[in-house]
């Protein structure tokens, strides 16, 4: 059970109840729809990016507790961000995600989003965590088509 | 060659014996998380019986070679096997004829034969298929490839909320533009045993064939498919205690007859020259390539299996196991069964209210029970029920009360995690 309270974190829960930067945004310029075939996860991402700057970034997802928590943690932690930056930290988010169980955790390189660390011991739930990122990114590319997992 | 689990071991009358039964299944007997395990995904594949694996490695170790083609001993003990478990088949859902047995992959591979050799020779632009509301998606897209490629629509049966097909509108639906009405015998999401008997009838009383997806159904119902009067049935040998890769189609040799071949090569011809093909005998003209043998015979196995026991005690366990687990599940109130049909096989479909199955299912993981949590390949039902996905326990021969009390004790850890 304890890899599961490890998942399952105070932290974790509470941001799938109470979802932050959880709204459509009216006024984005980059926005994606990011979709996991897998579980039928559904997540739109809206940013308002100036000058290569995230300034705002919101989210709308009909998904699991960990999809929807991480997507909470990601735009907290993305805001105010150079895009350069977040990328940087989705590709050590998904570092994280994706090393041995037994690796440590660089909470100098994720920061809060080291709460998701245990997202690495459920293989098959890898995907939730990571949905948001795929969508952020898309949203940043502006790829017409929905962005997933896959 | 295989442990003798006969009539004498399960008694015929007696209800079941679930030790007994339970010792057949070598996987049920390990850990998961250090807890025994419960698996309740049984709607998505069944766990195999020792009969099954001997049998394929009897095959293996004693009898292999290519089936139908050479003159030495081992081809000829090799053919007589896989066209012994042909018999069994036929014999399991009451054919008329072997000819009418096509082995295939699975219910999936038997359906993409229909639409496309059926459907090429019957379905023109303007042309209806008919479906229903609750198909799994292998019983809707490969009509909608046929649509694509030939200009026909496909007109849908629709599902009251608790998951039953309304039949009011069927002679409306069956129009004399439809080609053929191609629905579930149960369905994989929700549990409900349609009214097959009804839609044949009205389907053929205007000349349209049927075709039934039996993926769910063989291991749960006895099948006639003479007494049905239907046109195609469908199966997947995994389903129902058998190996995956292997299934069988059921049509009427007169249709077969007709039906051009699903795919060329080896074994489905007769006689071959560069200006002309003639094709093979059925059911061989549909069996392109060396077929799956040691499938078949698994599924021999498995049919011989499931009438040592006989479907009728299996379905009534089953049927005691849903009850006991129906009744539990009403009384939790946030939880919501998803499918309430009357006819139902044992498959419990539920949300519960807050917590995304997903969730559900990795806690229930940690407890040793194994779940299904998605849209079950079924994403026009989750449209229906105004959901993403739902929590699936299914529950099989060898499941027992224990495992659903299990169930129901991890589901209020579940509610707790999120309280
Ligand atoms: C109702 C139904 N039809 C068809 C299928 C497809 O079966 P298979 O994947 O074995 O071809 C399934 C399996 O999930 C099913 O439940």
């Amino acid at each position: 059970m304890l890899d599961l309270q490890d998942l399952y974190q105070e932290v974790i829960v509470d941001h799938n109840k109470h979802p932050r930067n959880f709204h459509r945004m009216e006024d984005a310029n980059r926005t994606a729809e990011g979709f996991n075939p897998l579980c039928g996860d559904r997540l739109n991402v809206y940013m308002k990016v100036v000058d290569g700057v995230i300034q705002d970034v919101s989210f709308e997802a009909s998904g699991c507790a960990i999809s929807v928590a991480s997507a909470s943690m990601m735009t907290q932690q993305v805001k105010g961000k150079t895009e350069q930056e977040a990328d940087t930290l989705f590709r050590s988010f998904q570092d994280m995600v994706t090393a041995d169980a037994d690796t440590p955790v660089d909470a100098g390189q994720v920061g809060k989003l080291a709460a998701l660390a245990g997202v690495r011991r459920f293989p098959m739930r890898i995907k939730c965590a990571t949905l948001c990122w795929h969508t952020l990114k898309a949203a940043q590319a502006q790829k017409p088509q929905a962005a997933t997992t896959e | 060659m295989t442990r003798d689990h006969g009539s004498a071991a399960h008694g015929l009358t007696s209800a079941l014996n679930i030790e007994h039964v339970r010792d057949d299944f070598p996987i049920l007997n390990q850990q998961i998380y250090g807890k025994p395990l419960a698996y309740l995904d049984n709607a998505a594949t069944t766990q195999k019986p020792c009969h099954v694996i001997d049998a394929i490695k009897y095959y293996y170790e004693h009898d292999n070679a290519n089936v139908h083609r050479g003159v030495h001993q081992l081809s000829e003990r090799a053919t007589r096997a896989y066209e012994g478990a042909r018999e069994k088949v036929r014999k399991f859902i009451n054919a008329g004829s072997t000819r009418e047995i096509v082995f295939v992959r699975g219910a999936t591979e038997a359906i993409n034969l229909v639409a496309g050799s059926y459907g090429q020779l019957t379905v023109c632009a303007g042309d209806r298929i008919v479906v229903s509301e609750m198909e799994h998606h292998s019983n809707i897209v490969p009509w909608q490839l046929l649509c694509e490629r030939t200009g026909a629509t496909l007109s849908v049966i629709p599902m009251n909320d608790k998951g039953e097909l309304i039949l009011d509108g069927l002679n409306e639906i069956i129009d004399d533009r439809t080609r053929l009405v191609a629905v579930g015998h149960v369905s994989n999401s929700l549990g409900t045993v349609n009214p097959v008997n009804r839609i044949i009838e009205t389907a053929h009383a205007k000349g349209v064939p049927v075709l039934l997806d039996g993926a769910q159904a063989t291991a749960h119902i006895s099948v006639d498919v003479q007494a049905l009067d239907v046109d195609f049935y469908v199966f997947s040998a995994h389903k129902m205690y058998g190996p995956t890769g292997i299934g069988a189609l059921y049509a009427r040799e007169k249709l077969l007859r007709d039906m051009p071949p699903y795919q060329g090569g080896g074994d489905m011809i007769s006689m071959v020259t560069f200006d002309k093909t003639l094709y093979n005998e059925l059911p061989f003209k549909f069996e392109a390539g060396t077929p799956n043998i040691a499938g078949a015979i698994g599924l021999g196995a498995a049919i011989d299996y499931l009438t040592s026991i006989g479907l009728n005690r299996i379905a009534r366990h089953e049927h005691e196991l849903l009850q006991y687990a129906t009744e539990k599940a009403l009384t939790i109130p946030d939880l919501r069964i998803v499918g309430t049909a009357q006819h139902k096989v044992s498959i419990l479909s539920f949300l519960l209210e807050g917590i995304h199955p997903h969730d559900i299912g990795t806690i229930l993981d940690h407890q040793g029970i194994a779940i299904r949590t998605g849209h079950h390949c079924a994403m026009p039902v989750m449209t229906h029920f105004g959901v993403a996905a739902t929590a699936r326990a299914s529950f099989a021969i060898y499941n027992t009360y224990q495992e659903i009390d299990r169930l129901f004790d991890a589901l209020n850890e579940v509610r707790k995690v999120f309280r």
